[in-house]
């Protein structure tokens, strides 16, 4: 009787004594659920236009956030850092476009997605071989991010909002506003679009798949370096912040692989979920949910609706 | 209107000297041990509409893909405009004109029939990736004067009610219309239709006819197509080529290869 109070019962008479705190928790999910919507992002974009799963968008993550902070270390200044660091996403989409997707075209899914994990380590070897593997400091304060708390008092309480989650959450609407306007009102998005539909026939009316790549790559490059500046402003940089990617499988398992708002929501339902769950449930069982509760969430999504909340729904005629 | 004339008398204009678009030689095509194309060669004039026709598994849709840079014949020539071409990707021959549509519909489901028919004009747009970033200036007129330009081919096709559905909901018979479509946005001076008419009413079929033959006389446009219906292949091209086993075995006008004994034969089983 007593553990199914604890379950049922407590967790929501804490939630309504307290509304200040849930303000918090759900504020801190919210923050959460944006970046890892930001990493999901990234592997949406990728796999709708080149159908690979990209297992190195984690790394590609650390990789553009080690770029920038190795830059400003060597005494490069911090925006001239930024925009060298833009400049290697290019190149690397570039390099990868060339040496991987084009040798591999026409070759089934599971290679494409094998030689992504190539690619994850030698992005891991190539970031410590030349920035070393220790952790590093993100140079929030040289690119004018701002710093400190804001003490709301509501609800009979103080809600304290960290100023980067704020700039967090606002580059990150904004930067998916954007990118949804590009890829509905442009000649390059529909060109995106169109290749995310059909091949064959975006190639019939003379888009090239290669030229696409190259750009989805390099958007999702950004995408990483972003998200990396972020991530990496509120804890630091290194080479653990790999883990906190693979959060975007859950993410896409709810969202749906194909989908960009899809990306989103399933990053806020996962960032919020596990927040809740953490605070007002992780007690029961001793804490530490945080790891795990999100793939749980995502394992009971996928008896119920495989292709996600967005996906395309696979009707197949046989 | 003089134009018209012309273009609806072709016999009298290959009589002259006929200017041919695009040339095929020796084509020929395997893979692996099987061949789906033998020596085969043909040519296509300017203005006039071409058919291929032959049995299943001829190697008509083949011989479609070769032209358009999908599939490279292992032998053979293909002159399209007076050059010549070695294995050319499906891009080079958008750029160079050709177009065409597939026999089972490949569009892009998820996108409106206008975005559909938008994508066509990839190639005719040429304001750079930093432009449509923000969407501004230039890249603005731009996309409105194309967007003027896929406005006048939906009432063509009168396709206007469905022109903000997304093409995954629409009936087969409009798929392949606004599939016209996007292959018209192109302005090719080849258009390569893969039966354009399979799976169609009768209502559909006579519509698509109609769209077929104004394409040619308003606009010149040449056009090779593939198609089963006999009724229309013989109604509405001007010359044919048959195709049975990757072979060519008859070419001609329509008149010519209906009394020709290999297509009878072909078409109608002999005892050998």
């Amino acid at each position: 009787m007593d553990i199914l109070y604890s379950i049922f019962v407590d967790p929501f008479m804490q939630m309504g004594s307290a509304p200040d705190l849930l303000v918090q928790t759900l504020w801190e999910g919210f923050v959460g659920g944006i970046l890892y919507a930001l990493i999901a992002l990234g592997f949406v974009l990728i796999f709708k236009a080149s159908g690979v799963f990209n297992f190195a968008q984690g790394i590609m993550v650390v990789f553009a956030a080690l770029t920038l902070v190795g830059l400003y270390e060597k005494g490069v200044p911090a925006f001239l850092a930024l925009a060298i660091t833009i400049g290697v996403m290019f190149v690397l989409a570039y390099a990868i476009e060339r040496v991987v997707l084009r040798p591999l075209v026409n070759q089934p899914d599971i290679i494409l997605f094998m030689a992504t994990f190539g690619l994850t380590y030698l992005l891991i070897g190539l970031g410590e071989a030349i920035f070393g593997g220790n952790p590093k400091v993100m140079i929030a304060e040289q690119l004018y991010l701002p710093k400190g708390a804001i003490d709301l008092k509501i609800l009979g309480g103080v809600v304290t909002l960290q100023k980067i989650d704020i700039a967090a959450a606002i580059i990150a609407l904004v930067m998916i506003g954007a990118l949804s306007l590009f890829f509905q009102y442009t000649r390059i998005g529909r060109a995106l679009r169109a290749v995310a539909d059909s091949h064959k026939a975006a190639l019939s009316v003379g888009i090239s798949l290669n030229q696409i790549w190259v750009i989805v790559w390099f958007i999702a490059g950004v995408v990483a370096l972003i998200t990396g500046i972020m991530w990496g402003a509120r804890s630091d940089v290194s080479f653990a912040l790999q883990v906190v990617a693979l959060k975007a499988l859950p993410v896409l398992i709810l969202g749906g692989f194909t989908s960009v708002p899809g990306a989103i929501v399933g990053g806020l339902i996962i960032g919020i979920g596990e927040k809740i769950g953490e605070f007002y449930w992780g007690p029961l069982v001793g804490g530490a949910t945080e790891s795990w509760l999100a793939y749980c969430i995502a394992l009971v999504f996928l008896m119920f609706r495989p292709q996600g909340l967005f996906g395309e729904r696979i009707i197949e005629r046989i | 209107m003089n134009e018209t004339m012309v273009q609806s008398q072709p016999v009298v204009a290959s009589a002259s000297a006929p200017e041919k678009l695009l040339t095929v030689e020796n084509v020929t095509l395997s893979f692996g041990g099987v061949r789906a194309l033998s020596d085969v060669s043909f040519d296509i004039r300017k203005s006039e509409i071409r058919a291929i026709i032959g049995p299943n598994g001829a190697g008509k849709t083949s011989m479609l893909n070769c032209i358009n840079g999908f599939y490279h014949p292992q032998a053979g020539r293909i002159t399209f405009k007076g050059k010549m071409r070695q294995r050319m990707r499906p891009y080079d021959a958008a750029l160079q004109g050709i177009a065409r549509t597939f026999q089972n519909v490949a569009l892009f489901k998820g996108m409106t029939t206008l975005d559909n028919i938008l994508t066509g004009r990839t190639l005719k747009m040429h304001r750079s990736f930093f432009w449509h970033l923000f969407r501004h200036g230039p890249a603005m007129n731009e996309e409105i004067e194309h967007r003027k330009y896929c406005e006048e081919i939906i009432d063509f096709l009168e396709i206007e009610h469905i022109r903000k559905t997304p093409v995954g909901r629409l009936p087969y018979g409009l798929q392949k219309r606004v599939e016209l479509g996007r292959a018209l946005a192109m302005q090719p001076d080849l258009l390569l239709l893969d039966e354009p008419m399979a799976g169609m009413n009768l209502e559909e079929k006579e519509d698509m006819c109609r769209f077929i033959l104004d394409v040619n006389r308003q606009f010149g446009t040449t056009i090779a197509l593939i198609e089963h219906d006999m009724g229309v292949v013989m109604d509405i091209s001007d010359r044919v080529v048959v195709l049975e086993y990757g072979h060519k075995i008859a070419d001609g006008s329509p008149d010519e290869v209906k009394a020709d004994q290999r297509v009878i034969d072909a078409y109608l089983g002999v005892s050998h």
